[in-house]
């Protein structure tokens, strides 16, 4: 058995690779289901209706969702330039934290400055710690030749720590019984509700307005025009003239600035403060999500509608159903693993001998 | 032109044909790579295997070694039908091959490399007391001096690839097959190369020598095969052929040669006094070089790879900075940066096309302003104009015909692009210069601009290149090809340890004088 280059792809096979994607993730989970004892059509059913199937499903399929596109965006734009950032949860939760930091400490007072004034510093700083947490792996690996995907995981437990102890040290609320939670943000600096009696905020046509820039930036402009051909081969950019170590860097804190917003948008629309564990792994969803979108800033937006659902939907499945969410998880990453194969199919072919 | 078959033969097996491959069809999708090929390789017998990229070479020998399976057809060794698609098969019947690129362990002696793979892994003791007496009464045999201690790492390219063969060679092989042999070494050692091949053949092995040198071709093999679009199109006795007949044969159509215009040489354009790079190991990449080229020549630089070469070109790239002397290109000093030296119409052709000529996984277009995307004639605050980007490649794409966009225009993804037409398309962006002036460069620095071309695309480049240079422009040459450098140079100069060598007129030099020189023989003339 060996894998052929194909010199040219079937039409239907294009077509088709993305629904054999689907219909063998759903076979590989099936079999979980069914081991677990619940019946295969109706846990997908109750999946599928608790993730889509009303208006309050997709409010809460999109509130999911808000993070989830901010986190695969940065890991797009970073992977596009051969940036492998593994820590977006890390600098998810450093953006969660200089929000609070600016938006919420000193007792909330905020120097009596105007939300007009503040609002924009909060996000410029949750913007500016995530990119200064990629800035030194980045530099590390174009200066030392560090390898990013180990410095960046790593920073993601030390950020977490470090989370830890400012919960239960400067940034403690003190009035939440004991719990490691930080103080809140001010009422001012939250962001509005989109949708009544649901808990879609704002934060969703920020996270919209960033795909859509970066799709433009990756599309139309010179910058973007460097990201993509340094990702591509930086051997031949440099040769053609393109400033590379510079156009890392600017990758890097594009790629932690978007990470650290999706921080601050999910403290500033939903909670107000930041706990431990404000983020299910948003961070290393991004990364699965960015992979599903093939890097698309506009496949980000779907694909993460899309995980978020699948999300909402295991959770209110498992209460029905004796299916544990993990299930969720492994929909997720069967399908991220079946697109991986069906893309590789469109271009090889397996021959037997 | 008319094909001619060795004779259907009702011989006994004894005196079967070293290889018999009969209607070998071997189709990749809708490409079909070996169309029903029908060969005969007699015993002591070097066949050459003559063609163009993609002309079928590399699939036939695949498919002999068990690399690939046919489609179609069937092979037999020695009288014996020999089992498709089994590379282990293969090597019990006596075939052996060495690789253009070589397969050996540089941190190993010579010994352990040739041993490599031979004994069984559950054996508790190494027999190389066995293997070493192999070893030497194959080189013994062969005439092939080698010492079996040496590391490999320390071998020159014509004593690593003896080891290849001798590898071979005590692995019992009878037909010897030998991809691209010549392209890496020196006219002497190919020389010796071709005294071992003689002796080779005279012990009865048979030899498959894969080129697309004709000279070569002519003077080696007693048989020629041409393929050409999959198809065996001659097979001819090398007595009696020439030269333009095997290129009608590989190319379908007659192939002049390139025409020089004569031209007296204008102003200096680059200026190298004691240019000196020192790079990281104990001798500087560049020593000294002084080079002084001026506007309508062809200056070319000849030695083996690895000698410095490729500073000196990356340096009137801009990709490197002097650690000593001095560089002006049309009197002006540049910051050592690729964009300054493309602003300054310096055109940049690479050695190696796909890794740093071309962003492969982008389109044609994008790679047709690869290095003028900033400029006001392709971006305006920092937004690409498509449109005016997307005209450029169109008149690169007409005025340069790169081929192989019908299906997806100028979106074509430049990865799938034939060698041949992706060199097409870096010359045209290099030779198209300023878009805004039109102008034709004041430079042309081409480092090995024909390296693995067809024919035909060999001949459009070298037209390119002589017609710039009738044009005014000053046109640096670096080769390991020396028919390219005879053809095209106006002078030529030879590098060695990094250093280069007087420059001479190309009527002054031999073929044999070149070779000593690209060997360190000058230096060492020098030093005596």
């Amino acid at each position: 058995m060996q894998l052929e280059r194909r010199s040219t792809t079937p039409r239907w096979l294009l077509l088709g690779a993305p629904v054999g994607a689907i219909a063998f993730t759903l076979l590989i989970t099936s079999l979980l289901v069914a081991w677990a004892g619940a019946p295969v059509a109706r846990a997908y059913a109750l999946l599928l209706e608790g993730g889509f199937g009303s208006r309050f499903a997709w409010t809460e399929t999109l509130t999911r969702a808000t993070p989830l596109i901010l986190t695969g965006l940065a890991a797009a734009v970073a992977f596009r330039a051969r940036l492998f950032n593994i820590g977006g949860e890390g600098q998810l939760y450093a953006g969660a934290l200089a929000a609070v930091a600016v938006g919420g400490l000193h007792g909330g007072s905020g120097f009596d400055a105007s939300p007009w004034l503040l609002f924009p510093l909060m996000m410029l700083a949750a913007a500016l710690a995530g990119a200064l947490l990629l800035l030194g792996p980045a530099l590390a690996k174009s200066r030392l030749g560090v390898d990013e995907v180990v410095t960046t995981l790593l920073l993601n437990f030390i950020v977490l720590l470090f989370v830890s102890a400012m919960l239960d040290g400067p940034m403690k609320d003190a009035s939440a019984m004991g719990w490691p939670q930080s103080v809140a943000i001010q009422d001012a600096l939250q962001l509005g509700k989109l949708i009544e009696r649901s808990r879609v905020h704002s934060g969703l046509l920020w996270s919209l307005a960033a795909a859509v820039a970066l799709w433009a930036l990756l599309k139309h402009t010179t910058t973007g025009f460097e990201i993509r051909a340094v990702g591509a081969n930086a051997r031949a950019a440099a040769f053609a003239g393109m400033p590379v170590a510079a156009v890392q860097v600017k990758v890097a804190l594009l790629s932690g600035a978007l990470a650290g917003l999706a921080g601050a948008i999910e403290v500033a629309g939903r909670a107000g403060y930041v706990t431990l564990d404000m983020s299910p792994g948003y961070g290393y969803s991004g990364i699965v999500i960015a992979m599903l979108a093939a890097l698309n800033p506009l496949g980000v937006v779907a694909a993460a509608i899309f995980v978020a659902g699948i999300l909402v939907g295991a959770d209110s499945m498992s209460r029905a159903v004796n299916v544990p969410t993990y299930i969720a998880d492994v929909i997720v990453s069967v399908s991220l693993i079946a697109v991986l194969v069906a893309t590789m199919f469109t271009q090889y072919r397996l021959r037997w001998k | 032109m008319a094909s001619r078959r060795a004779a259907p033969s009702d011989r006994p097996r004894l005196n079967a044909p070293a290889l018999r491959l009969r209607g070998i069809t071997k189709r990749f999708g809708s490409l079909v790579a070996n169309d029903g090929i029908s060969l005969d390789l007699g015993r002591g017998e070097v066949l050459a295997l003559l063609g163009e990229n993609g002309a079928g070479k590399s699939t036939l020998v695949s498919i002999l070694f068990g690399h690939y399976l046919a489609d179609e057809g069937a092979i037999e060794a020695f009288g014996a039908p020999l089992p498709p698609g089994q590379p282990k098969a293969a090597l019990a019947a006596g075939i052996g091959m060495v690789h253009q690129h070589f397969t050996l362990a540089d941190n190993l002696s010579v010994l352990d490399n040739v041993m490599l793979g031979t004994e069984p892994l559950w054996w508790p003791f190494s027999r190389r007391a066995r293997a070493r007496a192999r070893l030497l009464d194959a080189a013994q045999r062969f005439g092939l001096q080698v010492n079996p201690d040496a590391q490999v790492g320390t071998l020159s390219v014509g004593e690593r690839q003896r080891v290849e063969i001798l590898k071979a060679l005590t692995r019992g092989a009878k037909i010897l097959i030998l991809d691209e042999p010549t392209a890496v070494l020196t006219p002497q050692e190919s020389e010796s190369l071709f005294a071992t091949l003689a002796q080779l053949v005279a012990a009865g092995l048979s030899v498959i020598f894969i080129s697309h040198k004709l000279d070569e071709v002519l003077r080696v093999s007693h048989r020629i095969a041409v393929l050409r679009g999959g198809r065996l199109v001659a097979d001819l006795p090398a007595a009696g052929a020439d030269k333009a007949m095997l290129a009608e044969a590989m190319v379908g159509r007659a192939v002049p040669p390139a025409t020089k215009h004569a031209r007296a040489p204008g102003a200096p354009v680059v200026e190298l006094r004691g240019g000196t790079v020192r790079g990281t190991g104990a001798r500087p990449l560049l020593d000294g070089i002084d080079l002084e080229l001026r506007a309508g020549e062809v200056f070319a630089v000849a030695g083996v790879a690895g000698n410095g070469q490729d500073v000196l070109a990356e340096l009137l790239c801009g990709l490197h900075a002097l650690d000593g002397g001095t560089l002006t290109i049309a009197g002006r000093a540049l910051p050592a940066r690729p964009r300054a030296f493309v602003e300054a119409g310096v055109a940049r052709i690479p050695e190696d096309r796909h890794a740093v000529g071309v962003v492969g996984d982008l389109p044609l277009w994008e790679n047709a302003v690869l290095e003028r995307y900033a400029s006001p004639a392709f971006s305006r605050h920092g937004i690409v104009r498509r449109e005016l980007a997307l005209a450029h490649a169109k008149s690169l794409v007409e005025r340069f015909d790169v081929r192989g966009t019908e299906s997806a225009g100028l979106a074509t993804i430049t990865r799938s692009l034939s060698g041949g037409n992706m060199q097409k398309l870096i010359l045209g962006r290099a030779l198209a210069g300023d878009p805004d002036t039109k102008s034709s460069p004041p430079l042309i620095v081409a480092n090995q601009p024909t390296w693995g071309l067809d024919i035909g695309a060999v001949a459009y480049v070298h037209q390119q290149l002589l017609d710039a240079c009738a044009q005014g422009s000053a046109v640096l040459l670096i080769s390991e090809d020396l028919d390219e450098v005879f053809a095209l140079a106006d002078r030529i100069a030879v590098m060695h340890h990094g250093r280069l060598g007087a420059p001479k007129p190309a009527r002054e030099w031999t073929l044999a004088a070149i070779g000593l020189a690209m060997a360190g023989g000058e230096e060492a003339a020098h030093a005596a």
